[in-house]
């Protein structure tokens, strides 16, 4: 049992860690409220005074916030979209006995691992570029005009990119999930003559479903913020700005601290929206 | 009981896996083949895939133009600092949680997560002002301790996770035999611990060098890692494919190598704990 004084030393123990993040939480956020209520331009004019609500009702109502909501709506959505089908297909091709799986699982990870910037220049330039691009000598080849992703089609292309990028990280959590699945019900499904699809939908998806979910919350918290990927691509033209992006420009592009903070505190308030209910799995993982 | 499966199933299934692997990895594979190209090889129509004349010529003008060591070394720098602070201090902290757990212990370490959770855009200007302010804009200092917070988080519960295995009755018979808590987590809880403490290191020095918000935004010249590295190639040096190639094999490289000895660790780290 932990006695009183074990009890004072694991307190200090923790405390540098706490009183860590309680600054790196309070002192940011703090002033991110302070500024938003201000009309706040440091390159013209400095500090202008208290404004109330105004940054934040300016920020909704601005011609670029709805397809910002809207463009990160279609990245969020079709990334995880396109992570979790793929990945489920993908984990359960793995969970499969074969030859050489552990390089497989390699080659299949090895995107995860590929810094931000590198993927998305990589895929800008080498692979959709119109002229030289390796999909535009496709193209070519199949009879077809070689397409200007990044300016025609920007909000496929930075799908395309993204999931790249995430598909690893779906297909490793769901492939451990799927790893710990008791085979003998599987088989004993099977013996019963339980056809392949009857299977996966009754035994397969139900004990998936938990990672599933994790997989998706994780990566919404990460795909809100994507950033690199954009600044490197477009640059938020061809309609690929998100809110993140948005910000962004508003603060450091635009020094519109004032605007750009209400947009901060909108974003907060969204990641935490999704962040609740993953710390709701996560924490009752801890009672267990 | 295994199940028995037909050579000709396992066949397909290796067929299929192997095609969809290399697929996926393909990009990475071409990066790595063109950074070996000329330059007019690169762009070559129909594209050459393993026919050219093989040239380390992108590696070198690739350092000579653009001092590569610097960027390299400031993200070893970034990467491994922030990372052995950030375990410094955690390492204390997911001790207490796991062998003097409280009421409270749990709220604590969800709080953390949470902490994690804050959109980096959100708090940008702030800390941009602050790294204004104390002189810090660019400089590797300020960043080490900017990526140490960001993945501090993850290293509490990294480690909350691996010291909760270490069986407690240990701890007690080590206590029955009179070691002081000085000696009990210098002699008998810290070998045990090591594992989870080098898994914990080597996720979060990954997560550190891939790091692309605060390193791209708080950074110009002399604290820029290779993500601000690369990124400077955006453009018209993108253009030049063979020397893109070079420096982005370059830039990759040892984490790719990395990466593959963290792939288990990578599903309890990014999930924290919620699956193993």
């Amino acid at each position: 049992m932990a006695t009183q004084h074990s009890r004072s030393v694991a307190r200090l123990m923790m405390a540098p860690a706490v009183v860590l993040l309680l600054g790196w939480m309070l002192v940011p956020l703090t002033m991110t409220l302070y500024f938003s209520f201000k009309k706040y331009l440091p390159l013209r004019g400095g500090d202008l005074g208290w404004v109330g609500f105004d940054n934040y009702v300016r920020f909704v109502s601005s011609s670029s916030f709805w397809p910002a909501v809207q463009a990160t709506l279609v990245i969020v959505g079709g990334v995880l979209a396109i992570t979790v089908v793929l990945g489920i297909l993908l984990a359960m091709l793995l969970d499969q006995p074969m030859w050489g799986q552990g390089v497989v699982r390699i080659l299949v990870i090895a995107p995860f691992f590929v810094m931000p910037t590198v993927s998305a220049l990589v895929w800008k330039n080498m692979f959709m570029d119109p002229i030289n691009g390796l999909l535009a000598h496709l193209w070519r080849f199949f009879g077809a005009e070689p397409v200007s992703w990044l300016s025609e089609a920007s909000m496929t292309s930075i799908v395309m990119i993204v999931s790249w990028q995430w598909l690893p990280f779906a297909t490793l959590i769901l492939l451990t999930a799927i790893q710990s699945l008791d085979s003998e019900q599987l088989e004993a499904a099977e013996m019963d003559g339980a056809p392949p699809l009857k299977r996966f939908y009754h035994i397969i998806l139900p004990h998936l479903g938990r990672a599933i979910t994790i997989v998706i919350l994780i990566q919404t918290i990460f795909l809100l913020s994507i950033f690199a990927e954009i600044f490197v691509t477009t640059g938020g033209a061809f309609g690929t700005r998100t809110l993140t992006y948005l910000i962004f420009q508003r603060v450091l592009e635009g020094q519109n601290v004032g605007l750009g903070s209400a947009g901060g505190v909108y974003a907060i308030i969204l990641a935490n929206i999704v962040a609740i209910f993953l710390m709701r799995i996560v924490g009752k993982n801890l009672d267990a | 009981m295994s199940r028995t499966v037909t050579t000709q199933r396992k066949s397909f299934n290796t067929a299929i896996a192997w095609v969809i692997g290399l697929l996926i990895f393909f990009p990475i594979l071409w990066t790595i083949l063109t950074s070996f190209k000329t330059e007019a090889q690169a762009i070559a129509s129909p594209p050459l895939f393993l026919n050219f004349d093989w040239t380390l010529e992108n590696y070198a003008v690739v350092q000579e133009r653009s001092d590569y060591m610097r960027f390299l070394w400031n993200s070893v720098i970034l990467a491994g600092g922030s990372t052995i602070l950030g375990v410094i201090i955690a390492v204390p902290a997911a001790w207490a949680m796991a062998f003097v757990p409280s009421k409270r212990t749990k709220d604590i370490l969800l709080w953390m997560l949470s902490t994690k959770m804050l959109p980096a855009v959100g708090v940008l200007y702030p800390i941009y002002l602050l790294f204004i302010r104390l002189g810090l804009l660019d400089s590797r200092a300020g960043l080490v301790v900017v990526l140490m917070l960001i993945n501090l988080p993850i290293i509490v519960w990294m480690l909350y996770t691996y010291f909760r295995e270490i069986p407690g009755e240990i701890l007690e018979a080590a206590r029955m035999d009179g070691a002081t808590l000085k000696e009990e987590i210098l002699y008998v809880l810290t070998p045990m611990a090591i594992p989870g403490i080098a898994s914990t290191v080597l996720l979060n020095f990954i997560l550190a060098w891939n790091e692309a918000f605060w390193t791209l935004n708080l950074t110009a010249v002399n604290a820029a890692p290779l993500t601000a590295f690369i990124a400077s190639y955006s453009s018209p040096e993108g253009l030049f494919f063979a020397k893109l190639s070079a420096a982005s094999t370059m830039a990759i490289a040892p984490i790719l190598i990395l990466g593959w000895f963290s792939q288990k660790q990578l599903v309890r780290g990014l999930t924290f704990g919620a699956v193993k």
